[in-house]
Formats: C-alpha cells, structure tokens, sequence
C-alpha cells in the first residue's frame, strides 16, 4: 500500500467542522506543511486538538489567525494573542487542559480507556463539572478521552510502511496522537525504503500511520 | 555585602540554589526560576527536565537546532547523558513524583499554601501548560516570586482572590525579603533576606505568619 501523498492529495481530506489534532510545542514538532494544506483547503469551524496554539504566524498558529477553528482544545494559548483575542470577543471557544491531562486524555482515546483518575486541578477551575472520585483517601478527577477525525503529525524520518522516527523535543504530542484519531497523517523530512529503519529505533510503527507527506516532494 | 550587588531576582534565585541537592531532578518555570542554576555551587548538579520532552537541559551551545527548544520555546541544549521522551512520559515524570523540585513563580500565594499564576480573569488568560501537573505531582514545590506587586500590594495573602493553580501545593515561599515555609498551621517565616528588617516584611505582608525562634532571638 502506498502512503505517500502529495499536499493536493492532503488538501482534499479536510471539511468543514473536522476534528484534527495536531502535534507540537510552541511550533517545534508541528507539521507546518499539513497547517498550510488546511490553509488552502479553505475549510472552516475545525476542532482543534493542541498543546498550544503557537504563534500568529507559526505552528498551529495560522489556522487561529485565519479564522479556520472554531473550537480548541489545548494547555496553553499565551503565545498567540490572536486566540485570547478571539476567545474574549465570543469568536472562539476554548478548553484549557492541564497539559499533563491533555496528554493522559489522548493517550485513553488512543488506548481504549474510558479516561484516566488524575489528581492535576482538584481544588481549582479545571474541577468544575467534572466527577470527582476518592481512590484510597485521595481525591482525583475523572477525565475523559480524546480523539479526533484527523491526526497531524511531524517526525524526522519514516520509512515506506510508516514507521517513525522523531528528532530531539520534537517528538513532544506526536507518538500519542498517532493512536487517537481514524486518519493518521504524518510529515517528513525524509523517507527511506522498508528496512531501512532498524526496528529497534522505530519510534511509531508504521501501522498507525496512514499516510506520509514528505515536506519538499518526494523520491 | 553581596546583596547590594544583585538586584531582587537575583536575590531571590540565589536563595533557591540553596534548596538544591546534588542530583536532585529539578523543573524551572519560565522566567525568573530559570536564573537558578547559574547560583549553584560547583559541588550540586542538578539534572533538569524540560516539560516539552528531556531530561539534561542545558543552556544553548553552539548552533541553534531548531527541534531543541525549551519549555519557553527558546533554543536549548541537551547535556551528556539525556534523553528525549514524549509529552506523556514528561508528565508521567512529573506527576509521578520523580521530580524532585520545581521553582515556579507567582501571582498569588496563601498562608494554605494555594499558588495561582496562571490567569487573571477578563485580563490574562494564557492557560497553564504544565504547571497544574508540576505543583500537584513534584516532591517539592518553590515560588519564587517579588515580595509584592507592581503596585506595592502584597503577593501573599491569607486567601488567594485569583482562580489556583494548585491548592495547599507550596513548600516554599522565597521572595527578596524573606523566605517562608507552608506548614499545617499556615506560614511560618524562616529568614530574612541580608539586609531586611522584620517590620519591613510585617508591613508588606498581607498574610499572617509565625516567626522562626532564630529571627526573633536575633
């Protein structure tokens, strides 16, 4: 089966009101050629699953600026003073998750779990309309899956079959996020042939990857 | 006198140094915090973990790779003997209780021990990235923050008016005045900064806190 595929190709999966999430910290480990096929896709009120939302210009960040999400879901949106704007002009629903729980909520969407016991942000905000459950005296909080119709994710390298591997804290939300959604696409610096990658250093197989987009073309 | 030298955050990162052992596994907030490991004595290594993904963070090093960035996003080195993970095995470490000390700074602080750092609502509101899972799950947790705000007001309240990052989750209150301890029975205050007089924290303190028998007797 061949997973390569070219940015037109990426371009035609996206509609509207999609759910994607994407990997990524501060722009570092973002798939800044899947952002822009988005971009070109002229798709709108995405659900958008990030750390953070990056820079105006950068990361995530453009899809912000350019009106394309209408919901996002991340830790932290401080670095992009278009997404607090939008937020409190009404324009944007936000749902600001610890960033120890947002990953925990990727990895039970990814994993078949029905959520995960967490004691981050008991005693404040993040409690509200959550189940609190007591597990031997210590309160934790129940919180839920996450997945999305689309993953977006960026590693260094990839062989032909799609297994991964990621360069230094790039690698960040990218390995969980290959679990948790029904389209799995990752971007690439380079690709090698099957066999290529020793199987020891294979950071994601390649059978949660369906389909690689080699930033500047491919072979 | 060295105090007279250093200006308040400097002050305050030179008496966080001191809280940390040779090997301790240690997370810095953004900001201030990151000025610790310069005060360090040569004799205490820390280890640090950077909450986007490694252990053995280090200062930038030669050339900028721009997959290495630390939790503030800026370029960042890895030292011998690191490793890279991904962002769950980062929180697992660090909600785990592998972390040995975190430094954040502060808004807020209480006499319960609350911190809250991460939103001012209708004003401020960036999120707060990890540092809800660093106060809930480190063996340790220091605020390091100035005595008060920008507008003279008291940064250490009996009650936190700001939404919490954490509750009852502080050790350690080090500012350039003094230095406070959270204990069941609220804030007791261990030192004096050089140079500063018990009045002058008395007067800039909101919270009510016990005295430390050595600072009365001196």
């Amino acid at each position: 089966m061949d997973k390569i595929i070219s940015k037109e190709e990426v371009s035609s999966i996206f509609k509207d009101g999609m759910s994607v999430m994407a990997g990524g910290f501060m722009g570092v480990g973002t798939p800044q050629g899947l952002v822009s096929a988005i971009l070109e896709a002229e798709v709108k009120d995405i659900t958008l699953i990030v750390n953070d939302t990056a820079f105006i210009e950068s990361g995530v960040g453009p899809l912000i600026s350019n009106g394309r999400v209408k919901k996002v879901i991340a830790s932290h949106i401080g670095t992009n003073p278009e997404t607090g704007r939008q937020m409190l002009a009404g324009e944007l629903d936000v749902e600001l998750v610890p960033q120890g729980t947002l990953a925990e909520r990727v990895r039970a969407g990814g994993s078949g779990l029905g959520g995960v016991l967490t004691p981050t942000g008991v005693g404040t905000v993040v409690e509200e309309g959550k189940e609190k459950i007591t597990v031997d005296g210590r309160e934790f909080l129940l919180e839920k899956p996450l997945r999305a119709e689309v993953a977006l994710l960026k590693a260094y390298k990839a062989d032909k079959a799609g297994n991964l591997i990621y360069h230094r804290s790039a690698r960040n939300f990218n390995p969980l996020m290959a679990l948790a959604a029904d389209l799995v696409i990752v971007q690439v610096e380079q690709v090698v042939e099957i066999g290529e990658i020793d199987p020891d250093e294979v950071m994601t197989p390649g059978i949660l990857v369906d389909k690689i987009f080699v930033q500047g073309g491919c072979c | 006198m060295v105090s007279t030298q250093l200006n308040s955050k400097q002050i305050i990162a030179a008496r966080v140094a001191k809280e940390m052992k040779d090997g301790d596994v240690v997370n810095l907030g953004i900001g201030l915090p990151t000025m610790v490991p310069s005060f360090l004595p040569p004799s205490v290594n820390v280890i640090l973990q950077s909450e986007n993904g490694y252990i053995g963070l280090g200062p930038l090093d030669g050339e900028v790779d721009p997959d290495l960035v630390n939790a503030g996003g800026q370029p960042a080195s890895i030292l011998p003997g690191g490793a890279f993970f991904d962002s769950l095995f980062s929180f697992e470490l660090i909600r785990g209780g592998h972390v040995d000390v975190t430094v954040l700074g502060g808004l807020e602080v209480d006499a319960e021990g609350n911190l809250a750092n991460w939103m001012v609502p209708g004003k401020m509101v960036p999120g707060m990235g990890g540092a809800m899972d660093l106060v809930t799950g480190a063996k340790k947790v220091i605020v390091a923050m100035e005595h008060t705000a920008k507008n003279g007001s008291s940064k250490i309240l009996e009650q936190c008016r700001l939404p919490l990052t954490g509750k009852g989750v502080v050790d350690l209150i080090v500012t350039e005045l003094a230095v406070f301890r959270v204990t069941d029975e609220g804030l007791v205050l261990e030192e004096l900064q050089d140079g500063i007089d018990l009045k002058t924290v008395q007067e800039k303190t909101e919270a009510s806190f016990k005295i430390n028998q050595a600072i009365l007797e001196n």
